[in-house]
């Protein structure tokens, strides 16, 4: 595409695209930049009405079944961290997407891009991880492709995984569906996977081991669908952490979202981690949780059923949708104020000090 | 460590709010000097629980926010080079020079790196000899020793190929511009707790007599600002005005001799200007004679700078506590985050920054649903790179 092509006269926010002439890394970095990109730039260029939707997966309707659709590409470093691999991640990562559709994540693509060099003992590492999640998932990888690129030109494999799964009859998960007074649950503890991935990737040490919780949701998914099929949205917070998760879904919504801080389940060695380079956890990378707003009057048999789950042991309630400030965040802290909880723009910095 | 938790206890933080409302009996404006102390103000919403006498006022201390823009636009140019890997801690890459940032050079083709501490750019020099590594040494006294440490490393190992660009400022120097100001209306200070955890209290005892304002060393998590402002507050009440140390856990009044020794090895004392603020007399460090080799701004001839600071903003008046941030026109409209016209909104510790993120919604700056997108983001939200 030639920047002749670009119309960003209808763009909604002036600034980040038309400053940058070329993409940042904050493109990527799932906020405020990453979804303008997609907005203003892919969507208009598509076209069509599913992608319109802008949900974690399509929901196309196909032979008269309604399938959950989904694609991702997982370019994470190091290749293999403490929890889990890019192979898990990149299986884990669309079957997630696909359960927040309520779908049963069926079959699976894979691509992979690999470097000019890289040792093929490290290629079957990340492809054996990818086999073993998708037997845990229940799934099967049944296409793929490999291309080579040479030296220099990658950052030694990137992995691109589709799925597709069918959504259950009565099950209609998306933003719109939220409405004031729905309660919003969380599965577990938040911020561990971007704080082990720092851990490792920055040579940060924090003096506690901690794991990725890169885990495949589907399993948990089915035990709350079983409690209702009535649930209203699903997400799951991976990159720009819950507090995108929650913009991205009051917005779509247009409904208000109020979070107690205080019941956030935050363990002690990600708060301690987040504190000391100045980090948000409500921005950290997740990848085996999920947020769900649910109707009130279902919340408490979901609660039960969620901390049933080996995935969901520290489901929490933390907030609900309000009339007010509709498309806006708030928190309520510890000490008893309040504050917006924002839209992260790009990637979050560590501080200087 | 549970240091975090204990220091954010809601009920002491009841207890230290209760004394600071039983002992206020008339208004009182208070300076936290440092950002990271207005951010923990503005989150946890600590001055909506103060009583309504006690006015906390935003001080110039967010290292980011008063490099100078002809320092800013020094370290794009460097940065720019083919031949120079630039190094920098990860919140000055997105503070706005003249016309453009970090990550704009970077996304050019630039060789701009994020690092957690200037011994990772000397390892960098050393592993690449043959290109030219520039460490960006911005902030206040808690970031000048490991920056005086590094280059009294590469000078003993003899690494010609790294170098430091240079702009440290000074806080004391800071304060006493601020009470020589007409219009200053500030009656005691919330000192840094980490920059007196260098620095001692040596520099306060003058200050505090001369301006017959209070003193106190206070330290980050809420529960120490509220110790401070606590503090400030009854010696206001009772007409004092000394140096009181609220930090002692992690201040010793001598400070750190080591650093000291190191800053007093590799720097000298030198005028330094402050963006929005203008040149303050000897609030600022160099590198010394001897380091000079080290000095980017003389191993690189950055000439022909020509800046521009943008014609609305007002975020010097900010950085004086003269201006509150959503008492700026341009704040939450021309200004925000993804468009700021000033370091202040940009910084993570800037004080229009926490204003913009935290607060935003009571002060009507903004239309609640225009500040998120109109839909969520698929393909690239899920992308789990971090």
């Amino acid at each position: 595409m030639s920047d002749t092509a670009l119309d960003i006269t209808g763009w909604t926010c002036p600034a980040p695209l038309r400053d940058r002439p070329r993409v940042v890394m904050g493109h990527g970095g799932g906020g405020a930049l990453s979804a303008e990109l997609v907005q203003h730039l892919f969507a208009p260029a598509f076209g069509g009405d599913v992608l319109a939707q802008l949900g974690d997966s399509a929901a196309v309707s196909l032979g008269g079944v309604r399938l959950a659709f989904s694609t991702d590409s997982y370019v994470v470093r190091p290749l293999f961290f403490p929890g889990g691999s890019i192979g898990d991640l990149a299986v884990n990562g669309t079957v997630n997407d696909l359960a927040m559709s309520g779908a049963e994540a069926a079959y699976l693509s894979c691509g992979f891009i690999l470097e000019e060099g890289v040792e093929l003992p490290v290629v079957a590492r990340v492809a054996e991880a990818m086999g073993a999640a998708a037997r845990a998932a229940g799934v099967e990888i049944a296409t793929g492709d490999t291309k080579v690129v040479e030296a220099g030109h990658g950052d030694g494999i990137y992995v691109n995984t589709a799925g597709i799964g069918i959504i259950p009859d009565g099950v209609d998960l998306r933003p719109q569906r939220v409405v004031p007074g729905d309660v919003v649950i969380v599965s577990g503890e938040i911020g561990l996977h971007g704080v082990a991935i720092m851990s490792v990737r920055e040579g940060l040490e924090f003096g506690v081991d901690i794991q990725s919780d890169c885990a495949a949701l589907g399993g948990l998914v089915r035990t709350m669908l079983a409690v209702t099929p009535d649930l209203h949205v699903l997400r799951d917070p991976t990159r720009g952490g819950l507090a995108a998760a929650l913009n991205e879904i009051a917005a779509a919504s247009g409904t208000g979202v109020v979070v107690d801080e205080g019941r956030v389940p935050v363990p002690a060695p990600v708060a301690n981690a987040c504190a000391i380079l100045g980090l948000d956890p409500l921005y950290v990378a997740n990848e085996g949780k999920l947020v769900a707003f649910v109707p009130r009057e279902h919340a408490d048999a979901v609660l039960d059923a969620m901390r049933a789950h080996p995935l969901g042991r520290h489901a929490a309630v933390i907030g609900e949708a309000v009339d007010a400030h509709p498309g806006l965040v708030v928190a309520r802290t510890a000490l008893g104020g309040t504050r917006v909880v924002d839209l992260p723009i790009g990637e979050q910095l560590p501080r200087i000090c | 460590m549970k240091y975090i938790e204990e220091f954010q206890d809601p009920a002491l933080a009841r207890r230290l709010l209760d004394d600071i409302h039983a002992t206020v009996t008339r208004p009182w404006a208070l300076m936290e000097v440092c950002g990271g102390q207005t951010h923990t103000i503005i989150r946890h919403g600590i001055d909506q629980l103060l009583p309504s006498q006690v006015e906390l006022i935003h001080g110039p201390g967010c290292p980011v926010c008063v490099t100078p823009l002809e320092v800013i636009d020094k370290a794009l140019e460097i940065a720019s080079r083919p031949d120079v890997i630039f190094c920098s801690f990860g919140d000055m890459l997105r503070v706005p020079g003249t016309g453009r940032d970090l990550f704009q050079v970077r996304s050019e083709g630039g060789d701009v790196r994020v690092v957690y501490s200037p011994l990772d750019a000397l390892r960098i020099a050393q592993e690449n000899p043959k290109r030219q590594v520039v460490f960006f040494g911005i902030g206040f006294e808690t970031t000048a020793p490991p920056n005086a440490m590094t280059v009294h490393q590469a000078k003993k190992l003899g690494i010609p190929n790294f170098s430091l660009l240079v702009s440290h400022v000074r806080v004391p120097p800071a304060i006493e511009a601020i009470m020589q100001s007409p219009s200053c209306r500030v009656q005691g200070f919330l000192a840094a707790g980490h920059v007196c955890s260098v620095m001692g209290v040596r520099e306060y005892p003058e200050l505090a007599a001369r301006h017959r304002v209070p003193i106190v060393v206070t330290g980050f998590e809420p529960l120490d600002i509220l110790e401070g402002v606590r503090r400030a507050v009854r010696q206001l009440e009772r007409g004092e005005h000394t140096v009181d140390n609220a930090y002692a856990r992690a201040v010793r009044p001598e400070g750190n001799p080591a650093a000291l020794a190191m800053l007093e090895d590799v720097f000298e004392v030198t005028d330094r200007a402050w963006r929005g603020i203008g040149v303050i007399p000897d609030s600022g460090w160099r590198l010394s004679e001897r380091y000079r080799d080290f000095d980017a701004e003389h191993r690189f001839s950055v000439t022909g700078i020509n800046t521009r600071e943008p014609a609305e903003c007002r975020s010097g008046e900010v950085l004086q506590g003269l201006l509150k941030p959503h008492e700026c026109e341009a704040f939450g409209t021309l200004c925000t985050p993804r468009s700021p016209l000033g370091a202040t909104m940009v910084s993570s510790e800037g004080a229009c920054a926490a204003y913009y993120l935290y607060r935003r919604l009571e002060l009507g700056a903004v239309p609640a649903a225009a500040t998120a997108p109109t839909a969520a983001s698929a393909p690239l939200e899920a992308s789990p790179v971090v």
